[in-house]
């Protein structure tokens, strides 16, 4: 048992540091996820396109498609360094090539992959995906959005073009994205999960409107998209007619696949809580890191974090030896979430009257606590609730039985949908 | 990277869990439990003796196999999952670290070869009431060789034949060997909440001593030598977390209420599902603590700490929780939930309460940041 690395990774590991060190923008602060200003944009793209060229831009993908042509392990290892660096540049570009592209990989033809792989991985072209619904966030194939055949559009090739009328919602970037996934309904006859589709789409085609979606952190980072009348040709269909279902999850494990850097900061938000708790004077001028709750508090937040930190740790383990790793991945959504929500809590809480206070220029460290109060409920609901983590937990890991199903067997047009 | 245990530890591991299975089921501790003198199983100390197991970690030259610290925690969780009725922890975790990181020459070479073979049980006595172990709270006093006071709860203390006593001398706090049959020595069983572990009272009327250490040294000793436990003490805890998460998923999908499994019940999923979120962090947290005290790192009372508060909370979660999936059938005396509740209890108290290491983590945190 030790922490360090082989001697090929710490060979890679020197190599890409180096790199960093010669290459790394300084001083660009990054932005949530969607919320990026155009100066920030433009840095992302910079940023990404010379991470290409320089093969430091999805390492582990076989280098014909731009990729590094690397190990996971590699791209582990490029990942800590770069955060290392304070670097986090990588927002815009992460659905696209995290989900969007490798679903484009598994299921389009070889004329499809190379118009659109390359550029993704350079950063030329951003892309969204299109699932959630108004009617359906964790249940994810209660789509509506309906795509009916035009029969008076089939060309000499037999193409032909979908109308897709309906609408997206908390579609993270589509407000700047190129190209998208749509999932939508082709069979309404059928039942719930078999009569979907997934295409491609080009989010400037007439009849998509986007609108930005006012969180309750202020941001504006996803949006809802409206289809009118949209025309997408059958030939940018990804996979078969009606099998959309087993495409997204194509995506959807591709998402999941994403293993963390093992890293972050030692102790999480843990050590900085301790340090603000030293400022902070309690009713006796005494710091409030003198205080038994405070402290026995800090020490929660402390364990927990770092047994996210070796819980990445034990995973990493399992790539550097060229294994899969386990289960326990599985928690660490949940559990980071909620502790981040814990911790933005307990940290206004510390700041007694003037925890209201969210002006960076008056607020205890710049208001990052604040901002976290006030971001930190999304975390608990995007890209899976904590209750759908809980059950994919109990169902996949410990294999309990799955949820009753009182749409099974059902045609999507038969079943209740409530408000 | 290399964060995990290595195939022959883990072939160890497995060995020691088969053969737990059956030398140890949990019928025979529930019977144990049930006689008038509880908390140790003469056979079963026997055979684990025969196993090698007392001296896993401790080095050759003192009659162990030397095999290091990584294979001991393998042990350690095997025997929590099992809620072993021994003073393993005691006299291994306890009494040969105290030795090996305290004693002369010629007293480890005294005692650890009768620790590996089992013949000596041993145990350490710190405490003398309720409230923390700490110099203000040791009445316990050394004078002339001669140790008087009252050591309670004392863990293994009425099948110990040596313990290491937390004392004073000349006000200062110091730790001795104290033979447990010897002149001066009177002891008597106390009930405790965990009856697969016994405890005693322990009075020394000017019972002869032999010094473990520096006068003077005795708190920052039991310190490291709790550090040492802790870790230890954690994958049992973890091995119970586990069996109790077990425990509970089996009964989950055999006990039908309103025409289906009760595991189906997201009521019950997501508290399974918590409880393997806990115990994944214990045994990151865990695994942690295993590096550093196999390899003697300066990290490791911190990790020590995080191990401790980590898997303190992780089993008492997964006990509770076990014995609520159970409803009525986890509070019978046959259903073996109860063991991990009360095991979950001793071993979070046996080397200091999860707050009081939250407190010392703080502490040592404090003091790195100005570092």
């Amino acid at each position: 048992m030790d922490f360090n690395d082989t001697p090929e990774e710490a060979e890679y590991r020197a190599r890409v540091r180096a790199w960093l060190e010669e290459n790394a923008p300084r001083g660009v602060k990054g932005a949530s996820l969607g919320d990026e200003d155009e100066s920030q944009m433009d840095a992302c793209k910079a940023w990404q396109a010379k991470k290409a060229a320089a093969g430091y831009a999805q390492i582990r993908w076989p280098k014909e498609w731009g990729g590094g042509g690397g190990t996971t392990i590699q791209g582990v290892i490029f990942a800590q360094e770069e955060s290392r660096m304070g670097v986090q540049l990588g927002g815009p570009f992460a659905i696209g090539l995290g989900m969007c592209i490798p679903t484009v990989m598994a299921t389009a033809d070889d004329e499809t992959k190379k118009r659109f792989v390359g550029p993704a991985v350079r950063g030329e072209k951003i892309w969204c995906q299109l699932f959630s619904e108004p009617a359906g966030g964790s249940d994810v194939a209660a789509i509506r959005t309906r795509a009916v055949k035009d029969e008076s559009s089939v060309d000499a090739n037999g193409d032909f073009d979908w109308v897709v009328n309906g609408q997206k919602i908390w579609t993270s970037g589509a407000h700047y994205a190129d190209h998208g996934i749509v999932l939508v309904r082709t069979d309404p006859d059928a039942v719930k999960h078999k009569g979907l589709t997934m295409f491609w789409i080009d989010m400037k085609a007439p009849g998509i409107e986007c609108k930005t979606i006012h969180q309750m952190s202020g941001a504006r980072g996803f949006n809802e998209v409206f289809f009118t009348d949209v025309r997408i040709k059958d030939s940018q269909r990804l996979g078969a007619l009606h099998d959309g279902w087993n495409v997204s999850i194509i995506t959807l494990m591709n998402e999941r696949a994403s293993v963390g850097g093992g890293g972050g900061a030692r102790g999480g938000g843990a050590i900085k809580a301790l340090q603000v708790a030293q400022k902070i004077r309690d009713e006796n001028g005494e710091p409030l890191s003198n205080n038994s709750t405070v402290r026995e508090r800090i020490a929660e937040h402390y364990v927990r974090a770092e047994g996210l930190r070796f819980t990445g740790m034990r995973s990493l383990t399992a790539l550097s030896q060229g294994k899969t790793p386990g289960p326990e991945q599985s928690v660490t959504k949940l559990v980071q979430a909620a502790g981040m929500q814990d911790l933005a809590d307990f940290m206004v809480d510390l700041q007694d009257q003037a925890g209201i206070i969210r002006d960076p220029t008056l607020a205890v460290e710049n208001a990052d606590f604040q901002e976290m109060f006030l971001g930190s409920p999304g975390g608990r609901i995007a890209g899976g609730t904590d209750e759908i983590l809980r059950n994919i937990i109990a169902e996949r890991v410990l294999g309990l039985p799955g949820e009753i199903r009182v749409d099974k067997g059902v045609p999507f047009k038969d079943l209740p949908t409530g408000r | 990277m290399n964060f995990d245990f290595s195939e022959e530890q883990l072939a160890l591991k497995d060995e020691a869990r088969k053969f737990l299975a059956a030398k140890c089921p949990p019928d025979r501790v529930r019977k144990l439990m049930d006689e008038d003198s509880p908390g140790f199983d003469p056979e079963l100390w026997a055979q684990v003796a025969e196993q090698g197991w007392l001296g896993a970690a401790i080095p050759e030259e003192h009659g162990g196999l030397g095999l290091g610290y990584l294979e001991l925690c393998c042990i350690s969780e095997e025997l929590g999952r099992a809620v072993a009725p021994l003073p393993f922890a005691s006299t291994v975790y306890f009494f040969a670290e105290a030795l090996l990181r305290a004693g002369t020459p010629e007293q480890k070479a005294k005692y650890l070869p009768q620790v590996v073979t089992g013949e000596l049980i041993g145990t350490i006595a710190s405490a003398e009431q309720a409230g923390a172990v700490s110099a203000a709270n040791i009445s316990a006093e050394v004078s002339g060789g001669k140790l008087t006071g009252v050591k309670l709860p004392v863990t293994d203390g009425v099948v110990a034949h040596q313990a290491v006593v937390l004392a004073k001398e000349g006000g200062k706090p110091t730790l001795y060997i104290v033979d447990l049959n010897g002149p001066g020595v009177t002891r008597e069983a106390v009930n405790t909440i965990d009856r697969s572990r016994e405890a005693a009272q322990v009075e020394f009327k000017d019972a002869p001593v032999e010094r473990l250490g520096e006068v003077g040294d005795g708190l920052a000793l039991f310190e490291a030598i709790n550090d040492r436990a802790a870790v230890l003490i954690a994958f049992e805890q973890v091995g119970g977390s586990d069996m109790c998460l077990e425990m509970a998923k089996e009964y989950a999908l055999e006990r039908f209420a309103f025409g289906r499994a009760i595991g189906g019940y997201q009521a019950i999923k997501h508290r399974l599902a918590d409880m393997y979120a806990k115990n994944v962090l214990a045994r990151g947290n865990a695994y942690y603590g295993a590096w550093a005290l196999n390899s003697d790192a300066p990290e490791l009372p911190i990790a020590a700490a995080g191990a401790r508060i980590s898997a303190c909370d992780a089993y008492w979660f997964a006990a509770k929780e076990n014995v609520q999936v159970h409803g009525g059938m986890g509070f019978t005396w046959e259903i073996d939930a109860h063991l991990h509740y009360r095991r979950s209890r001793q071993l979070a108290l046996v080397a200091g309460p999860a707050r009081n290491w939250k407190h010392r983590l703080v502490s040592m945190l404090e003091r790195r940041n100005a570092a």
